[in-house]
């Protein structure tokens, strides 16, 4: 009941990026340590060490992404149902790399058949690489427009093909969100690993922040060349809206609009590199803790600056602008908005703090000997 | 103009999907709990039997567990990928179970089956017991939050059309969250789940026993199962009472076509116990009848009566009627929003609009709707009656021969002569499958028995669907029967292979293995 209307799509806006962030810090840290299983991983046990990293935690960090699911479904029911159903063989593709994370982890080491476990292993590289990819190809989708329309029943028709998605700007996106998801398996791996295994993650890491940084310096340079999408009138936004009750021109460069009004903005952008900047010194002075914080802030701005250059456009339209979702028209009513709200500022706290005591309990490298010593026990 | 064939397809792979995912789901919510009797067991008395049950039981939930994740982001994604138009027209209310779900039970669930089963070392014995317990309320409030987004698909309560926004909103949380169809629900479901984690551990401690392996740690354990299986047992069958009789009051489509009812008869009705429907003929070839049962337990009164399909159609084809002038109205509204007359039509027929829209199957412009296609629509707004009068029979005959079951092996584990009862462990092996066959059967019953809609009254499953190729969902759904059977071949194996070296799974090997 504090706040109007107009407030709540805001907060909205921001709370799905929050639990996108959530989900790239926490679960693309063992989505990155998936990536580099068969590059830094040179035998079984070191496999195991590698897996082991994240066994207690995989589960409960992949609930980020399950939760980022169900706020756009509550919060923005009109994205929910238009992206997904649009872009449906992306979709399944990531729905069916994902289903070799679970079993990947859980049936891996049940068995002492090297097929058997060498198969998981590849499971679970295509269950972290690949959503890994598909997400910053999205992104790089929703730069250009997706071509969807919506008829007067607000039902979404779809015409592009899949094969439309993998164009070279999105998979220029793709190689920011798998550099900057590897990167956080690096930097977690450098943390809880010792040895030589550490060495190799320590160099992985230093190689995938460089990687990191060059394609986000492309992509933003690429997305100033792109036609970005401005909403030339809107009735009143802090109402009821259906998402054609606006009007949408295409503007070579409108993607910089919002750093250009704002230019503090640019602060967001500058993080990103500090981010990945920070974890390069780190990994190669050693200070393992610090590169693995440098790499979240990495995930924290680089998704946040595609944000702000997005605002207020969620999922843009290329074949008719007008239908475009915005974070005014694509929302909840305002009584689900704010129930959510009372929700997401309860229990999100509550989660933060029962995950963070779940990684201190534990804490600590996990060793060849450790996997030795305890093999029928662990993963 | 929507694809039936693609409605069709749409349905086929959310049964499909939707039953697979249950087969891992009840047996995670039984074992949870009887993991926290075990360990419970184990802290209060110290026996170390009851830590090496806990872990033992605890590597089975753990092989299941992985599929019950798998699966499920499934159902997460199916909303919006093939059920777009059901996403936008309720995802303002059905979403928020959903989300809170996520954020309320999954990240519990998930956190703490990490520390289940890492946690051995790290956590005090009383520790490891708060995670378990931690571990089962998460499973079990993800069940409330899943049946409340279900339970309001039963009975769609606390929302309001928004003309705006062309969908169905959100105006009382709290009648969503406490809709006692939901409540019934819940209680009866998860029951079920207990009753699937019973038999299993009282399956398999049977099948020791009878090859009189691992005989102190089966003995414990079947009697854990039995104890808690009749439990579970004795509440599957009062709440499934509780939820026939919250049926009755929402969706009495369900109910007369369960019972094969087509006639309305005097309170209170009779009860088929068996019958041989006729579709055509809108009668029973045959019946075998007792009085009174029908109307005792779904009015609780003997003055009620229950309308028969006949009555249903009937009333029915009223709605549609004026179900589809609310269509035209606010059809006529969006081309002209000042339209005093469109108006009032709106206001007046706005209860019936979902009836309406049960005709656009037929006619996708109502404006050219016969009375011929609203008598079809009529007739297809009660499921059909033989598929439901039997799955729900075979539900509860398996449901009562479970009851036997578990009430004589919780009676011999009293008097403590289980053991020699060689009849009764066969009995429990064999009966481990029952379980899922009652709890598919009863899914089975509650969303078939909706048909034609997918919310009760408000959106029909034919528009429900997102607009796509034929050739994608089958796509898609042969992407799903690969993947699927590839991981049921996986966790039946390693179920199997765990299940026969039973607690000797847990030490490492001495020697080489398998030399």
């Amino acid at each position: 009941m504090l706040f109007d209307y107009l407030t709540l799509k805001l907060i909205w806006w921001l709370l799905v990026g929050v639990l996108l962030i959530g989900f790239a810090i926490m679960d693309g840290h063992d989505m990155g340590v998936g990536t580099l299983l068969p590059i830094l991983g040179r035998d079984d046990t070191d496999r195991r060490v590698m897996i082991n990293t994240v066994a207690p935690h995989w589960d409960g960090n992949q609930v980020w992404f399950i939760t980022a699911g169900g706020a756009i479904f509550a919060a923005w029911p009109f994205v929910y149902a238009t992206a997904f159903s649009g872009m449906y063989w992306a979709l399944l593709l990531v729905l069916f790399a994902l289903f070799f994370r679970p079993v990947g982890f859980e049936y891996r080491s049940k068995l002492p058949n090297p097929a058997w476990r060498s198969a998981w292993d590849w499971g679970l590289f295509a269950g972290s690489a690949v959503p890994a990819l598909v997400f910053g190809v999205a992104f790089g989708n929703l730069f250009q427009g997706v071509p969807f329309h919506l008829d007067e029943t607000m039902r979404s028709f779809y015409t592009g093909s899949f094969w439309a998605l993998l164009n070279p700007f999105a998979l220029l996106c793709g190689v920011v969100s798998l550099s900057l998801l590897a990167l956080q398996g690096a930097t977690f791996l450098a943390h809880r690993t010792e040895g030589e295994l550490q060495a190799r993650a320590r160099g992985a890491g230093t190689v995938l922040a460089v990687l990191l940084l060059a394609a986000f310096s492309a992509a933003g340079v690429w997305v100033g060349r792109l036609d970005g999408f401005v909403i030339q009138s809107i009735a009143d936004v802090g109402g009821a809206l259906n998402p054609l009750m606006k009007e949408v021109v295409r503007q070579p460069g409108a993607w910089f609009a919002n750093y250009q009004k704002y230019p503090l903005l640019w602060a967001v952008p500058a993080l990103a590199y500090a981010g990945g900047l920070l974890a390069l010194a780190c990994l190669r002075a050693g200070k393992t803790l610090v590169a693995f914080i440098g790499s979240s802030v990495a995930c924290l701005a680089v998704i946040l600056t595609a944000g702000v250059a997005l605002f207020p456009f969620v999922l843009p339209s290329s074949t008719l602008p007008k239908a475009s979702l915005t974070a005014w028209d694509a929302t909840s009513s305002y009584v689900t908005l704010n129930v959510m709200l009372y929700v997401a500022l309860i229990f999100t706290p509550i989660v933060i703090a029962y995950t963070g005591w779940a990684y201190r309990v534990m804490a600590g490298k996990v060793t060849r000997d450790y996997i030795v010593a305890n093999d029928k026990a662990l993963y | 103009m929507i694809d039936s064939t693609v409605v069709d397809l749409s349905r086929l792979q959310f049964a499909a999907t939707a039953m697979y995912h249950f087969l891992f789901v009840p047996l995670t919510l039984g074992l949870s709990w009887l993991l926290v009797v075990m360990e419970t067991a184990y802290v209060m008395s110290g026996k170390e039997i009851y830590r090496d049950m806990t872990k033992f039981w605890g590597k089975l939930y753990g092989i299941n567990f992985a599929l019950g994740v798998t699966t499920g982001i499934t159902m997460e994604f199916q909303f919006g990928t093939n059920w777009a138009y059901y996403s936008h027209y309720v995802g303002d209310i059905f979403g928020a179970p959903l989300a809170i779900e996520g954020l309320m039970a999954f990240f519990l669930e998930s956190t703490m089956v990490g520390l289940f089963f890492f946690g051995w070392q790290r956590l005090s014995k009383a520790g490891h017991l708060a995670v378990t317990v931690l571990m089962a309320l998460g499973t079990n409030l993800s069940a409330v939050l899943i049946l409340i987004a279900n339970g309001w698909m039963q009975d769609p309560v606390g929302s309001t059309f928004n003309p705006v926004t062309m969908r169905m909103e959100l105006v009382d949380f709290a009648a969503l969250v406490f809709n006692p169809v939901a409540q019934s629900k819940f209680v009866h479901t998860v029951a079920a789940g207990y009753v699937t984690g019973s038999l299993f551990v009282l399956g398999i401690s049977s099948w020791y026993l009878l090859k009189g392996l691992h005989v102190e740690f089966a003995r414990r354990s079947f009697r854990i199962a039995a104890a808690f299986g009749l439990a579970g047992c004795l509440s599957v069958i009062v709440l499934g009472d509780e939820s026939g009789y919250a049926v009755s009051e929402s969706q009495k489509s369900k109910l007369a076509a369960i019972e094969a009812m087509w006639e309305t008869e005097a309170a209170p009705a009779g009860f088929n116990l068996l019958a041989w429907p006729n579709e055509e003929r809108q009668a029973n070839d045959w019946e075998i009848r007792i009085p009174y049962v029908l109307g005792l337990i779904a009015t609780r009164s003997v003055s009620e009566t229950l309308p028969g399909i006949k009555e249903i159609r009937a009333a029915n084809r009223q709605r549609i009627e004026s179900g589809v002038q609310a269509v035209l109205a606010l059809e006529a509204l969006r081309q002209n929003p000042a339209d005093a007359a469109a108006k009032a039509s709106f206001a007046k027929h706005q209860q019936d609009m979902g009836y309406g829209m049960l005709v656009k199957r037929y006619s996708p412009d109502l404006a050219q709707a016969t009375p011929a296609m609203l008598d079809q629509a009529a007739h297809d707004s009660v499921p059909r009656v033989a598929p439901l009068f039997w799955t729900f029979r075979l539900m509860v005959l398996l449901g009562f021969a479970m009851l036997l079951l578990v009430g004589l092996a919780f009676w011999y584990s009293v008097k403590n002569s289980f053991q020699q009862k060689t009849w009764l462990l066969r009995w429990a092996l064999w009966f481990i499958p029952m379980p899922w066959i009652a709890i598919q059967s009863g899914w089975f019953v509650a969303e078939y028995g909706r048909q034609p809609w997918t919310v009760f009254g408000m959106l029909p499953t034919h528009l429900s669907a997102s607009s796509l190729s034929a050739a994608s969902l089958w796509g898609s759904i042969a992407g799903f029967v690969g993947f699927y059977t590839l991981l049921l071949v996986a966790e039946m194996y390693l179920m199997f292979k765990y299940a026969r070296l039973g607690p000797a799974a847990l030490q490492p090997a001495a020697a080489p293995a398998n030399a």
